[in-house]
């Protein structure tokens, strides 16, 4: 799960991780006023979006090289930008290609720079332990800096058992140039960050940059956290954190009945059980020369209210011009509970594109003859090559039936 | 012979009462499986199944000499099995359980290191000697004892391999799903070491996914390693959407590995034959065992 920046920063405040002093804001007149109580003779701008790579990213209609992060001079320059900013897309590297809302902005005091160091901590699957990294040299480069430059990242694996001591923490910090005073600060943060990443089962802490100020103050100028997923059930307060406005079409749908649903721009609507199996589908599809217009996982555990609604997910989505369903059945999931859904589903809404089933294993059989009895006209498929084969077939139909209604409505003909 | 599983191997189950627990001892059992008993705290000295239950894995190993654990906990308690079962030297221990969190499992590899014990998962569908023993939650029917090897990091991917092996008339040797998780027990470089030296296993097949590095390090193993089997792969995912990203950290330690193309290019590289797609893995893999 993720969260804002302005969320990971209260959070490091209550931990103690410096951070410039900021709030909040989601109207241009909230940023001023914000802006108006923090003294100081500049402030930064920043806007508030689920992805990376903000300061260079643009907003569809201002001019080039105004990015999401940017510097205000003056109240005007706060409302300037904050209006800009606000009810508008950010298109960065990390987003959508259509980019993503803006609802909130931060505005915080600007703080002289001098140098700018990169910390980073996440679960290493090689090491398979909680991993420190850092470089002496952060900022926006940090990715091109670690290709270039490889031998100036510093990597430190934690052992779970040991945890990160004073000990390893100056060790680690010695590398990075700071003087003594700031060699404290440092070495406290990054256990900090330990302390966090196991307190709050944190899957990924971000400070690009920690900065050295002129002052010679060391702060962290940027916060990124994501938690795990599978342990946010021992975590309230974090769940409390999630922005719902962040996920796309369907997708807050899909995630309030535990479905994992991607959009993609294609036609055949797919639906799948286990996420290999999804991957493999859309693969499938793609190889034959089709466009999957998702990827759509049901988990092994759905019971078939679950499914019916990943189905009607799949029916509400205008771009759908006929649906794959590719489930092997095995452990808890049987074919005969997608036979149910896709029964359900038809008796709420009969389907209106064809539907492509491909069951096997675990109760397939069955399944299959549930569905014949039961009416709804399935195509069945006897594996997922003869399966995709089907499915691609029947949207180019449907899409031809489409056109020719549209041109019989444009001349005006009735049938 | 096979590998890690056979006939003579006793299987006891973590979390035997519960719903999940009961439906694959059943279904173990069915099969001819050896299971030998359960685990379920505060439950000793019951019965369930026909099978003796105990409090803990140490009671179970010592009443009836288990020398495999499959564990059906809950994901809040599913790391405190695993340790238990560690700490009672279980050999093997299949972890089904998923949505596991990754902090309990970092736990979990630690309290691995400098034991004899293998970790299958978690997160994984089991293992299955076709005839001999089915521990986990694979659909038997589509299983034909045979030739191949196969290792699987997907789920249901899995018996898409195991059917179209079964198809072709290779049939297999042991099906291995080691668990979709990033952190995880065994991984492709230690199931095929096993595979590589055992006698029925003509060839291997691998199904992989996008995201981590063990495909790489599969095909670095492969290169250090020359064998005369045939390896076949097919990585899930290659037209997947990209999903959002966060922060830098991810592509830092990932060096430019994790995506489709970097996993495949480096599989061909070690010699390994690619399923382009999920329909042809059975018959990749009969193809390069025709042509020697």
């Amino acid at each position: 799960m993720h969260i804002h920046e302005f969320q990971a920063k209260q959070l490091f405040a209550k931990y103690g991780i410096p951070i410039p002093k900021g709030e909040v804001a989601s109207t241009v007149d909230e940023a001023v006023e914000i802006a108006r109580k923090i003294d100081g003779s500049g402030w930064v701008v920043k806007a508030q979006i689920h992805a990376g790579g903000r300061r260079a990213g643009h907003f569809e209609d201002a001019p080039q090289g105004e990015g999401g992060v940017r510097i205000a001079k003056s109240v005007a320059d706060i409302e300037k930008h904050a209006g800009q900013m606000l009810g508008h897309a950010l298109i960065t590297t990390q987003t959508r290609p259509s980019g993503s809302d803006v609802e909130r902005v931060y505005v915080e005091q600007a703080c002289d720079v001098q140098r700018e160091l990169y910390l980073g901590m996440l679960v290493d699957r090689h090491s398979s332990r909680v991993t420190l990294i850092a470089s002496a040299a952060g900022g926006v480069n940090i990715e091109s800096i670690a290709e270039k430059d490889p031998e100036s990242i510093i990597k430190l694996a934690i052992d779970p058992l040991e945890g990160l001591g004073e000990e390893a923490a100056q060790s680690l910090v010695s590398k990075l140039a700071l003087d003594e005073d700031q060699a404290s600060v440092a070495t406290t943060v990054i256990q900090t960050m330990y302390e966090m990443f196991i307190a709050l089962d944190t899957s990924l802490i971000e400070i690009n940059p920690l900065a050295i100020t002129a002052a010679g103050e060391v702060i962290a100028l940027d916060a990124t956290l994501t938690f795990d997923d599978n342990a946010l059930f021992r975590h309230q307060d974090i769940q409390a954190l999630r922005d719902q406005a962040e996920l796309n079409f369907g997708e807050l749908e899909a995630a309030q009945h535990g479905i994992n649903y991607v959009k993609l721009d294609g036609n055949i609507g797919c639906l799948a059980s286990g996420a290999g199996t999804a991957l493999a589908t859309v693969d499938a599809i793609h190889l034959l020369g089709g466009e999957p217009a998702n990827f759509l996982d049901v988990p092994p555990v759905a019971q078939v209210g679950r499914v019916k609604e990943a189905l009607r997910l799949l029916l509400s989505d205008p771009g759908v011009a006929s649906i794959l369903v590719n489930v092997f059945g095995g452990g808890i999931m049987r074919c005969d509970t997608i036979a149910d859904a896709i029964i359900m589903a038809n008796r709420e809404t009969p389907l209106k594109v064809p539907l492509v089933a491909r069951l096997a294993g675990t109760n397939a059989t069955f399944a299959i003859r549930r569905l014949k009895d039961a009416g709804p006209r399935i195509i069945f498929a006897t594996d997922l090559a003869d399966a995709a084969d089907k499915a691609i077939k029947a949207a180019n139909q449907t899409t031809q039936i489409q056109r020719r209604s549209w041109w019989q409505r444009v001349r005006g003909v009735s049938g | 012979m096979a590998v890690l599983v056979d006939a003579h191997t006793k299987v006891i189950c973590q979390g035997i009462t519960g719903q999940q627990g009961t439906f694959y001892t059943e279904q173990a059992l069915a099969s001819g499986t050896q299971m030998v008993g359960g685990v379920r705290p505060g439950k000793g000295g019951a019965r369930h199944l026909g099978l003796p239950v105990f409090d803990t894995v140490k009671d179970a190993v010592d009443a009836t000499g288990a020398d495999a654990s499959v564990i059906f906990v809950p994901p809040a308690h599913a790391a405190h099995a695993m340790h238990e079962a560690i700490d009672a030297g279980m050999p093997l221990i299949v972890c089904v359980t998923e949505r596991i969190p990754v902090l309990d499992i970092v736990g979990v590899k630690r309290a691995l290191e400098s034991t004899n014990t293998r970790l299958l998962g978690p997160n994984c569908p089991g293992i299955i000697t076709p005839d001999e023993c089915r521990i986990g939650i694979m659909p038997q029917e589509i299983f034909r004892r045979g030739r191949i090897g196969i290792i699987s990091r997907t789920g249901t991917l899995t018996y898409e391999a195991v059917e179209q092996t079964t198809r072709v008339n290779l049939g297999q040797s042991t099906c291995i799903g080691i668990g979709a998780d990033p952190i995880q027990g065994m991984t492709f470089c230690d199931c095929l070491a096993l595979f590589m030296d055992d006698d029925e296993t003509e060839g291997v097949i691998l199904i992989g996914e996008i995201g981590g590095e063990a495909e790489e390090e599969a095909a670095d193993y492969l290169k250090a390693n020359h064998s005369d089997k045939p390896v076949v792969a097919y990585v899930a995912g290659r037209f997947a959407p990209p999903g959002r990203r966060m922060g830098h950290a991810g592509a830092i330690i990932q060096h430019g590995t994790g995506g489709a193309k970097a996993k495949l290019e480096a599989l061909r590289d070690a010699g390994v034959h690619i399923a382009e797609s999920p329909v042809t893995i059975g018959t990749t893999m009969a193809q390069a065992l025709a042509r020697g």
